[in-house]
């Protein structure tokens, strides 16, 4: 015989349903009184430093047809590339800047739009530069598990071009399920959850 | 966005996860994942900066009555109806490490099994002094407690005869974004729990037990609530020698 390892096994994952909002945007589910605001509906203020984006986009089935009750987090570096976290151990993000947001798909159109910055670029573990991304979670009725990816973007092909993570992907013409198009301040990323546009899901 | 104490924080990258714990995307018995789930296979990738860093959420965001859903939305001098609980436990990762300043949000039908949502059409009655949400930060034990009422089943367009069991839905924040999980909470002796649907999506048996919170009669308070325990287990980090020691030790 030999020792236990000892380790604990990872509570297992269940969907968030089609009452997500009740618990993790009550305001947007009309239940109000409770908190004064939804969390993660701002990521930045008067202050925050970087360029001013706007990205917006569906997530769709695969019938081609948009979710109305998905949530989408999104995680991502200040203007600077650093992280809004204690785990970031190179230098202090800017304050004035969460980079972290949260946003339901609308129930007209499934749409949703996060008001944030371009970030800047963080290192990849071997200390390349990775191209500026900014970090997706999708959860939703019938998704067991939420559902990591990145959007790159469209405007950064020469970073996109050496990014360690697009660089990995096999199959190259799925490299452009990850890059939004960008239209003045906006960029689209639309996500396919299946077919054959299917974005490009990661585990991380 | 913090107000962590001056612990050295963690920087490993986390355990990979075990994907034949958890549920796979596509489970035909809960027919909404049938167009909801990628056919193409996951591009794995070791723990970047995106992931082993991730929002930590201060104390100083919650109000009073944000884990108590008998109150949080009831009027003044009023409660919700139900069977009061306490709902209580600690959240760990894999090593069995105490996860201090977790964010915890939950949410749950009312004692009938209904929601306060606009998308639901159940005929039960809604509560009007339940609203049916509440959230807490972990201790630097990793513990957390919240009260409620005791939800309701409820029956769901899945099978012509599917019926959720009693649950509350948890969503978890520990330190690193890849530890984003969210979940659902079940009680013990249940007998809906094995003809679930979405419960079963899970495969292993085991793995669904932990979703099962025992009842805990020692910390019941008499003639008040009864208590469940629900512990909460989050992706567990690697150890980096780092200067000669084991980082994160």
């Amino acid at each position: 015989m030999v020792q236990d390892l000892g380790y604990l096994k990872e509570s297992p994952s269940q969907t968030a349903g089609p009452y997500v909002h009740i618990g993790c945007t009550p305001n947007f589910a009309g239940i109000t009184g409770v908190y004064d605001t939804d969390l993660g509906s701002t990521m930045v203020n008067d202050k925050t430093l970087g360029e001013r984006i706007t990205m917006r986009g569906c997530v769709i089935d695969g019938a081609g047809v948009p979710l109305k009750d998905a949530l989408v987090e999104i995680w991502q570096a200040d203007a600077a590339g650093l992280y809004n976290s204690p785990s970031e151990l190179r230098g202090t993000a800017d304050p004035n800047f969460t980079g972290w947001g949260r946003c339901p798909t609308s129930a007209d159109d499934g749409m949703f739009t996060f008001e944030t910055i371009k970030p800047g670029r963080a290192p990849y573990k071997d200390g390349r530069k990775m191209a500026p991304h900014i970090t997706v979670w999708i959860v939703a009725r019938g998704i067991n598990i939420g559902l990591h990816t990145r959007m790159y973007f469209a405007d950064e092909a020469e970073a996109n071009a050496e990014d360690p993570l697009l660089a990995r992907i096999e199959h190259r013409h799925r490299v452009a399920t990850l890059v939004a198009p960008r239209e003045g301040s906006v960029y689209t990323f639309d996500i396919h959850l299946q077919g054959e546009k299917e974005t490009v899901f990661l585990d991380i | 966005m913090s107000d962590l104490s001056n612990k050295k924080p963690e920087t490993g990258a986390f355990f990979q996860r075990d994907r034949a714990w958890h549920a796979p995307a596509l489970t035909p018995g809960y027919k909404t994942s049938v167009l909801r789930s990628p056919q193409k296979a996951l591009l794995s990738l070791d723990g970047t900066m995106s992931e082993i860093t991730g929002p930590v959420f201060g104390h100083s965001l919650l109000g009073e009555l944000d884990n108590d859903l008998i109150h949080n939305f009831a009027k003044p001098g009023e409660s919700a109806i139900g069977e009061r609980i306490i709902v209580h436990g600690r959240v760990l990762d894999e090593r069995g490490k105490p996860v201090p300043g977790a964010l915890l949000e939950f949410w749950q039908a009312n004692a009938g099994g209904r929601y306060r949502h606009k998308k639901e059409s159940y005929l039960a009655a809604v509560d009007p002094n339940f609203g049916g949400c509440g959230r807490t930060i972990t201790a630097d034990d990793g513990s957390y407690r919240f009260r409620t009422i005791r939800p309701g089943a409820y029956p769901w367009p899945n099978g012509v005869n599917d019926w959720r069991p009693a649950h509350i839905h948890f969503s978890i924040f520990g330190h690193g974004f890849a530890q984003r999980l969210i979940t659902q909470m079940y009680f013990e002796g249940d007998p809906m729990i094995w003809k679930c649907p979405i419960v079963t999506t899970i495969p292993d048996k085991s793995a669904i037990e932990q979703l099962i919170a025992p009842l805990d009669w020692a910390n019941t308070i008499p003639m008040d609530a009864r208590a469940y325990k629900f512990d909460i287990v989050l992706r567990g980090r690697r150890s980096t020698l780092f200067e000669n020691r084991m980082e994160g030790n």
